[in-house]
């Protein structure tokens, strides 16, 4: 299906998921505006959502289905497999979010079905970023998101340190969309456009690869997205807010919000700047010194929490070493680690809704300890999981690009967070109960149980069985960035899974 | 030296300096006061730049209602009294005299650098541009047209931080 953007009608189809996503939204405003006040209103906005996430699914499904891209003069929005697959992931997430929520909300008598609102909107600002051909359409995806964001990190207004955890979310995502803005209004001084595809362009045609208003642009830019993906040095946010804010939340902000940012920061780099080299230099040094940091100061953590924050912080790190790499293959790479890395920190932080004490759980609760077993041995990047072949398709894609230095550094930094991973494991397993009967009463309720049984199921089965996923992140990256020509002596990438 | 050039110096002078006033004022009601007269100063700029909507635009939403709207909050919530500085000792003063050294580097690197000669609009550009569609057209005919897309995306946003206001502030939900 050719879409030529130009025309109105054209511009509708290729907006749809959008547009489903958006009517969603004012359909769950309206019933919130007239039933709030019970729990089962809240059951009835949650299962809307998940209705509204799950049509906007079969619209991009139905837009990929029928091959949609988009032809003649480049418009505002995208048409390609990165972003259907890109959406795909940010509303299964969202979804995935919706269903641990119902039990945590009515646990902590958070009766404001606005929430869901909230989540849906967020949503459709994650999937502008991510299918945003043009820097405005990115920065307001961004700040439609992160306004939603931050009103659900202070959602349970009884809560001091989400109280805290919002308002330093807020002051400093408005820092961090002060320099994105800045750098686009430079990008758009050196190039006269703020389309990703035009200012690609003009950089080649005019040859601004050195002009030093694009760089400085360039440089704002990546802070920007800096922030938003909390890559060191500026991640110090992160922490606090992952803390302070509810833990369905938190594990909406550590993957869906992440996942946005980063495929808003792939196709900028792939699309628009391309053919400046400046940047890879950048992102390697962002990636170093996350993958270090990251890990590093995971290791000094006393909570769970706080651990699977710089956790997230450490995976940002290995997300920008496939970003760093420039080529398709690292986008393939880069998208399969997205999905993998997903769906493991949504388990782990659904997992962490209701245990306060991980001692001797094995023996109380034999299947939740297994189920956070096997996401913190993905996190660690353990064969047989997701996690695994997700940073062995990273580490292919970042020697090929002939990055050794990135390659080595993801290695030893991996080895280090085993020093955090396993002593959750080790805790469950091996450690006695507290105190007797310290882990009954424990109710993940049906809707959280399906989540973390669909997630650690995908873990596994992606762990053994990649290759349809890797066949759609290959396709999809080549979208974006034009896959190169067979270089002598690299070997064919991917893992070979016999009988595939 | 020309005398648009003159007032542009005039006005961009006006519009910083009553910008460091807005953020170096213990009171509320002062700092917002010396925001008004920001405002004002872009909108004298927008119109050495030949952008006469936009600076009517300028001074109708953002010095006009924006400000009293700011105005009314401050008064109601009883803030119009000096609070203490916001500058927390040297180390904040020094963090904020090295950031806006940079910024400074920077603006002095874009000066030299400049814009690339071959996307430089002809200096009667804009003022052609308002003699064929009209100052309004040249405005709104792009917002409708070309930037369709981010003109509703901005509706939503706009939507979703009312709601996100609402919740926050709501007594009883």
């Amino acid at each position: 299906m050719n879409l030529d953007l130009s025309s109105y009608a054209d511009l509708m189809t290729a907006l749809a998921p959008e547009l489903v996503l958006t009517a969603a939204g004012l359909g769950v405003l309206l019933l919130v505006a007239w039933r709030h006040r019970t729990v089962a209103d809240l059951r009835a906005a949650g299962a809307a959502t998940l209705a509204g996430l799950g049509a906007a699914a079969v619209t991009t499904w139905w837009l990929w289905w029928n091959g949609a891209h988009a032809v003649g003069i480049p418009a505002m929005i995208a048409a390609d497999d990165f972003r259907f697959v890109s959406d795909w992931l940010l509303l299964g997430t969202a979804a995935l979010t919706v269903l641990v929520s119902f039990h945590y909300l009515e646990r902590e008598h958070l009766l404001a079905p606005e929430y869901y609102v909230l989540v849906l909107f967020a949503t459709l600002g994650m999937m502008l970023m991510a299918g945003g051909e043009d820097l405005i359409v990115v920065f307001l995806g961004l700040e439609l998101m992160s306004v939603c964001v931050y009103v659900l990190a202070g959602i349970n207004r009884h809560s001091a340190p989400a109280a805290e955890a919002a308002l330093k979310y807020f002051l400093l995502g408005a820092f961090a969309s002060g320099f994105l803005l800045y750098g686009i209004a430079l990008v758009y001084g050196a190039t006269a456009t703020t389309n990703l595809t035009l200012i690609g362009v003009q950089i080649r045609t005019l040859s601004l690869q050195s002009n030093a208003m694009l760089l400085i642009g360039l440089g704002l830019l990546l802070v920007g997205f800096g922030f938003k993906v909390a890559a060191v040095p500026f991640h110090m946010w992160a922490p606090d807010v992952y803390d302070g804010s509810p833990t369905p939340v938190t594990g909406y902000m550590a993957t869906a919000v992440k996942a946005a940012a980063f495929a808003a920061l792939f196709r900028v780099l792939g699309e628009a700047f391309g053919s400046v080299p400046a940047w890879q230099h950048v992102v390697w040094w962002l990636a170093i010194a996350t993958m270090v940091g990251g890990n590093l100061i995971a290791l000094a953590q006393r909570t769970v929490k706080r651990m699977l924050a710089y956790s997230s912080i450490a995976h940002a790190g290995y997300l920008l070493v496939a970003v760093a790499t420039g080529t398709s293959l690292g986008a393939a790479a880069f998208l399969f680690y997205l999905v993998a890395y997903t769906l493991m920190t949504l388990a782990a932080f659904a997992l962490h809704v209701l245990i306060d004490d991980l001692a001797g759980l094995a023996q109380q609760r034999p299947w939740l300890a297994f189920a956070l077993a096997i996401c913190m041995l993905s996190l660690l990047g353990f064969p047989v999981t997701a996690g695994f072949i997700g940073k062995w398709y990273i580490l292919v894609a970042a020697t090929a690009a002939h990055e050794p230095a990135l390659a080595t550094v993801l290695v030893l930094t991996s080895v280090v967070s085993a020093g955090y991973y396993l002593p959750v494991i080790m805790a469950m397993y091996m450690k006695p109960e507290p105190f007797a009967q310290a882990h009954v009463g424990m109710q993940l309720g049906r809707l959280g149980g399906a989540v973390v049984a669909l997630s650690v199921a995908g873990l596994l089965f992606f762990g053994v069985r990649p290759n349809r996923l890797l066949d759609l992140a290959r396709t999809s990256a080549a979208a974006l960035m034009p896959p190169p020509a067979a270089a002598p002596g690299v070997a064919a990438p991917g893992p070979t899974i016999p009988g595939h | 030296m020309s005398g648009s050039v003159i007032i542009f110096w005039a006005f961009a002078g006006l519009a910083i300096g009553s910008a460091v006033f807005c953020i170096t004022r213990r009171s509320p009601v002062a700092s917002a006061l010396w925001l008004v007269v920001t405002l004002f100063s872009l909108a004298a700029l927008f119109v050495v730049l030949d952008a006469q909507f936009i600076a009517v635009l300028q001074v109708l939403v953002y010095a006009g209602a924006i400000m009293v709207l700011f105005l009314f909050v401050i008064m109601l919530l009883n803030l119009g009294r000096q609070a203490a500085t916001d500058i927390k000792g040297p180390l904040g003063l020094a963090v904020g005299v090295a950031l806006a050294g940079v910024l400074g580097f920077q603006l002095g690197v874009l000066r030299v650098a400049g814009p690339p000669a071959a996307i430089l609009l002809p200096p009667d550009a804009m003022a052609r541009a308002a003699a064929e569609q009209g100052m309004v057209g040249s405005v709104a005919r792009p917002l409708f047209d070309a930037y369709l897309v981010p003109f509703e995306i901005t509706s939503v946003l706009l939507l979703a931080a009312i709601v996100g206001a609402v919740v926050l502030a709501k007594r009883r939900l």
